[in-house]
């Protein structure tokens, strides 16, 4: 049932994500301001400012205390928040590792932007994607009214007792944190009822009792102690296992969330645009997939079968879905926001092509770096990937397969 | 790693130990241990407040200074500190 007074605001992305935050009822925020995040928490601090929110909003001296604050803070059971970009995330590199192996569920807003050097403040997605194995659930959105939503799912896919793993939420920067769209919004309440109270999981402390998983005098633990040969293993394990919970939680969150929102996102793994019937095929993250489904939908009036798979999990990665969705087709490109140097192609084009293997049926599969440190990408040239694929569908010819889009050669 | 080590099935998340620090017996770790001349300590408890493991005690019945070796670590820190020489270190040859 979609939201009978239906109230929409006009927001760039970062003002829709503190909005978001905002309503989620957060314990404690904890950050330090970096381009193009800073709005994210500039506005919230005006909530805490104006007493609109009862968090407690700690201004640390670096990104690394900042996720630490975060990190301890939800330790203790409290909702907590932060956000940061290119390389304030990579200060916090380390403690991204001790947060998810804390099983802390903090949720984290990453206005994704280029890392230095030399030094560009604009968007790519150079900084989650060298986070990749830093254990934390990351989603990718296309859009402020998905920075919104996604914002307000992560607390439920985070927090749900079988994940308890942190979550980062990417928004493209400046693309998607500076530019203003009208957003719907649900009501306080609403929003309240969807995300509930913090769940805890059951853990057994030294004194042989079975009690919530959070730092309490009442109920005195140990957390955080060395795990050497003989056990540190088995943690990683269950942390696998969270990501694999996580998996099945992010398509129940977004189903729920349609229920009170009229809103969803594919099945929230992936989202398939006119894919049905589709033989060329490209995959995407983030707000691009917004032109190039502009780019589909012309070319479907051209009578191209063409169609496009947003990748918005990249973590837990969706491999049934990759190759279910991309099993018939003729040919497919990946697009990504960052490089992998070195490497054959960018992380996107790694997983999207190794979830294929085990296919008895291999579409040709070919790879585009594009638009890094901001560089534009017009819909022209997003025109001459789907140009590509049907030259390849036609010949079966991948020729180069890792390309560069909107680069002097 | 032991057959009565847990799988990760059986664990808490996040390393929440199960047991005390009490039962960890960390004095394994140690190479050498302190050795006390009871002739030429003046028991100035000086080892006992020093000690970063809480390992020396004072035992005021009989005045003495006693050592708890399961959780000696070997540091050497009330060795160089003793102000009577009184103790040394010497290789740790006990098992375990």
């Amino acid at each position: 049932m979609a939201q009978q007074n239906k109230k929409t605001l006009a927001f760039n992305g970062d003002e829709a994500v503190a909005f978001a935050v905002k309503q989620c009822n957060v314990d404690v925020v904890a950050a330090y301001p970096i381009t193009p995040q800073t709005i994210i928490v500039e506005r919230f601090s005006e909530y805490v400012a104006n007493g609109e929110v009862q968090t407690q909003f700690v201004c640390t001296e670096s990104e690394h205390s900042a996720i630490t604050a975060s990190l301890s803070a939800s330790t203790t059971g409290a909702r907590t928040f932060t956000a940061s970009a290119s390389a304030g995330l990579a200060l916090m590199h380390e403690m991204l590792f001790v947060t998810s192996g804390s099983r802390a569920p903090v949720v984290m807003a990453i206005a994704n932007r280029a890392l230095s050097a030399p030094l560009n403040i604009h968007g790519d997605h150079s900084d989650s994607m060298a986070q990749r194995d830093s254990g934390w659930i990351q989603l990718y959105v296309e859009n402020a009214q998905e920075a919104y939503d996604s914002i307000i799912q992560a607390y439920k896919i985070a927090e749900s007792c079988d994940v308890s793993l942190p979550i980062m939420v990417g928004l493209d920067g400046f693309t998607l944190s500076h530019s203003l769209e009208n957003v719907d919004i649900l009501s306080d309440e609403a929003v309240t009822d969807f995300i509930g109270e913090r769940q805890l999981p059951q853990v057994l402390t030294h004194e042989g009792k079975s009690v919530p998983f959070k730092l309490d005098p009442k109920n005195p633990m140990t957390m955080g102690p060395v795990a050497f040969q003989n056990y540190y293993f088995e943690f990683k394990r269950q942390q696998e296992e969270g990501m694999k919970n996580a998996l099945k939680r992010i398509q129940e969150v977004n189903s729920e969330f349609a229920k009170i929102s009229g809103r969803c996102y594919g099945n929230g793994l992936i989202d398939k645009y006119k894919l049905e019937d589709a033989e060329v095929i490209v995959v995407c993250a983030g707000s691009t997939s917004g032109t190039l489904k502009v780019i589909v939908d012309e070319l479907r009036a051209c009578g191209v079968k063409a169609g496009l798979l947003r990748l918005r999990t990249f973590r837990p990665l969706p491999v049934e879905d990759l190759k279910n969705a991309l099993k018939n087709a003729k040919a497919v490109a990946v697009m990504d926001k960052s490089m992998s140097f070195g490497g054959f192609g960018g992380a996107i084009f790694h997983e999207v092509r190794h979830s294929l293997y085990d296919s008895p049926v291999h579409p040709p599969i070919i790879n585009y770096i594009y638009g890094l440190g901001g560089r534009d990408y017009s819909p022209s040239e997003l025109r001459i990937v789907f140009d590509d694929l049907a030259e390849i569908a036609k010949t079966g010819d991948t020729g180069k397969q890792v390309r560069y889009l909107g680069l002097r050669e | 790693m032991s057959s009565k080590d847990k799988t990760w099935k059986e664990i808490s998340i996040a390393g929440v130990c199960p047991k005390s620090s009490e039962s960890f017996k960390t004095g394994d770790w140690k190479t050498y241990m302190p050795i006390l001349d009871t002739e030429k300590c003046i028991v100035c408890l000086t080892c006992v407040m020093l000690c970063p493991d809480g390992t020396i005690n004072w035992i005021p019945d009989t005045n003495k200074i006693s050592f708890d070796y399961t959780f000696c670590k070997g540091c050497g820190i009330c060795a160089n500190e003793c102000p009577a020489k009184a103790l040394t270190m010497k290789i740790d040859n006990t098992e375990g």
